[in-house]
């Protein structure tokens, strides 16, 4: 069976060659078919998914249906939605059902989408690789023993394996792209301020960006339409005229101008993935792109300011977690400053509380300079390499990670290397510019590579434009696990 | 630089997480490779460089000083471990 594009299971609905009801049901049996093998699901949400479909349906029929009517979706279990469980990855969230939506689900609800439930996650975000997850690793569909990535790693791996034909993601270091890179699809995180963080919880929020995740560019433009916007609940939402991503989807390359940062093609990078990255290359140069060597001098400097940056805003971000409003509190305790410590020791995972404590840290008296400044400090000169690199092209382009997906438990004693296995992710998180991943062929062992696209700010159109054409001329993005 | 084991213990406290012995020393190699990670930035010379804390430079926005959300206390507190009459219950703070 051939891949199901969002785009098609739209005309199929507007030609009545399907309902929505008949979608849903058809994609909760491949959920129950695939899930015990894969774990990409948290929760599945039969009974809304069914209700939502049948409303659907009805607005079908009535022509009053939104642009994305019936077409079902999954959302990332770190977007709140109402009267559904959503757990961020956490068993500090074990037990909480969201009282409201987030910006981005209540916008997908209002154009119609169906939420099949909520996507397998590391804890808060907080991975590369869902293996901090609460609820045990997400599998990658085209290798069981491997990660799917992450943190975004369940909505990846369930768009890869057919189980949902769209998935909402989150990216702050990587967390969309390298998962959509890792599993074989196609994602996108906006340029930071373009998707309101409103009910998004919350984990560095000064590089937190939500976008989707699709087995399409075409599909991942459909859906931004309805995530992008200004909210004004999000004070970092930035207010701007709203935008088509679609406009742009067949617009030819000839002429465009890739920059490859001689950085993201040195040591480290596995030579199956850079063959595999050479060749997406010499695809977009036959559609007309010409590629000019650039340089990001300081993408070696990305993860220690990142390391400094995130856990501190994560520090700060996560105290909110204390057993008192919502969430997990301890079923002991002898008065308050232990109730708060049991609830959060017992709630939070291993990986989360290591990020705490070095956020703690880097922004306790003494050391704030030091280590919070010093790192925006650096977070500076990180965006200002990429808009020199972007005077001499119109956007860059790299691998999203130095190796394919590697395997369960290869590194998850070790944080330190999995951090270093970020390295082409997330220096654009630093900048808060536009990155995509589309895929780019396989690997020695058979595994998908991600070719990583990056615009400048307020690009996306420019870089689902050109992943598109990508995808007219290549199948990489139509094949299937087995 | 590395932490010491004492120097975990305090960071633990002020975080409000509890480590027991042997997690403190686990965490303590953890967390040093960690700071062995960061420590690279301290090569760099930033002097002048003005620190970033969002990519558009944004200045904080302003809102009329008016009532904007509606009263949805009791969908709130449905999720809270202990809440009566209204309000949130912990131990008792105040003799």
């Amino acid at each position: 069976m051939s891949i199901q594009t969002l785009k098609s299971l739209a005309e199929a609905l507007a030609q009545k060659k399907t309902s929505s009801r008949e979608l849903v049901t058809d994609y909760l049996a491949k959920i129950d078919a695939q899930n015990p093998r894969i774990n990409a699901f948290i929760t599945v949400d039969r009974d809304g998914a069914l209700a939502a479909a049948d409303a659907a349906d009805a607005a079908i029929a009535a022509g009053s249906a939104g642009p994305l009517a019936g077409l079902p979706i999954a959302h990332k279990d770190l977007f709140c939605t109402e009267g559904v469980l959503t757990t961020c990855g956490s068993k500090i969230l074990a037990n909480f059902v969201s009282p409201y939506d987030a910006n981005v689900v209540s916008q997908l609800k209002a154009a119609g989408c169906v939420s099949l439930g909520k996507t397998n996650m590391d804890e808060f975000a907080m991975g590369s690789t869902n293996e901090s997850s609460a609820w045990g690793p997400v599998k990658n569909p085209w290798n069981l023993d491997r990660v799917p990535g992450g943190s975004s790693g369940g909505s990846a791996a369930a768009v890869a394996a057919g189980m949902v034909p769209a998935a909402t993601g989150t990216d702050t270091g990587g967390s969309i792209r390298q998962p959509a890179g890792l599993c074989g699809v196609t994602g996108i995180k906006p340029t930071y301020g373009v998707v309101s963080r409103y009910g998004m919880i919350a984990y560095a929020s000064s590089l937190d960006q939500g976008g989707p995740i699709a087995h399409t560019a075409e599909d991942c433009a459909l859906l931004l339409n309805h995530m992008a916007g200004f909210d004004k609940r999000d004070s970092t939402s930035l207010e701007r005229a709203t935008e088509d991503y679609t406009r742009d989807l067949n617009q030819p390359l000839a002429g465009l101008k890739i920059g490859l940062p001689k950085e993201y093609f040195g040591e480290g990078l596995a030579n199956d993935v850079r063959a595999a990255i050479e060749q997406a290359l010499a695809e977009l140069r036959k559609l007309g792109a010409v590629t000019v060597e650039v340089s990001l001098p300081n993408t070696h400097l990305a993860i220690p300011a990142y390391y400094v940056i995130a856990p501190a805003e994560a520090s700060s971000n996560l105290s909110r977690f204390d057993g008192v409003r919502y969430g997990h509190r301890a079923s002991e305790y002898k008065d308050l400053a232990e109730m708060y410590a049991k609830s959060r020791s017992e709630g939070f995972g291993a990986e989360v509380k290591r990020r705490i404590l070095v956020g703690t840290y880097v922004l306790s008296h003494g050391y704030y300079d030091a280590y919070y400044i010093k790192a925006q400090q650096l977070r500076r000169l990180i965006a200002q390499d990429f808009q020199q690199a972007l005077t001499q092209c119109d956007v860059i382009a790299g691998p999203v990670a130095p190796t394919a997906a590697w395997g369960i438990g290869q590194m998850a004693d070790d944080p330190v290397q999995m951090y270093l296995a970020d390295i082409y992710t997330i220096a654009v998180n630093l900048a808060g510019l536009p990155g995509l991943s589309t895929p780019a062929g396989f690997s020695g062992d058979k595994m998908p590579v991600g070719l990583q696209l990056i615009g400048n700010y307020f690009g996306e159109a420019r870089l689902l434009n050109i992943a598109h054409q990508l995808q007219q001329t290549t199948d990489w993005h139509l094949r299937q696990p087995a | 630089m590395s932490l010491s084991l004492k120097q975990v213990d305090r960071i633990a406290r002020l975080a409000h997480i509890e480590l027991s012995p042997t997690e403190a020393e686990a965490t303590q190699a953890k967390l040093n490779g960690i700071f062995g990670l960061i420590e690279a930035m301290q090569a760099v010379d930033t002097t002048g460089v003005t620190p970033m804390s969002h990519p558009q430079d944004l200045i904080q926005r302003l809102r009329a000083d008016t009532v904007t959300e509606t009263n949805r206390r009791e969908a709130y507190q449905a999720v809270a471990p202990e809440a009566e009459k209204g309000l949130y219950l912990v131990p008792k703070v105040i003799e």
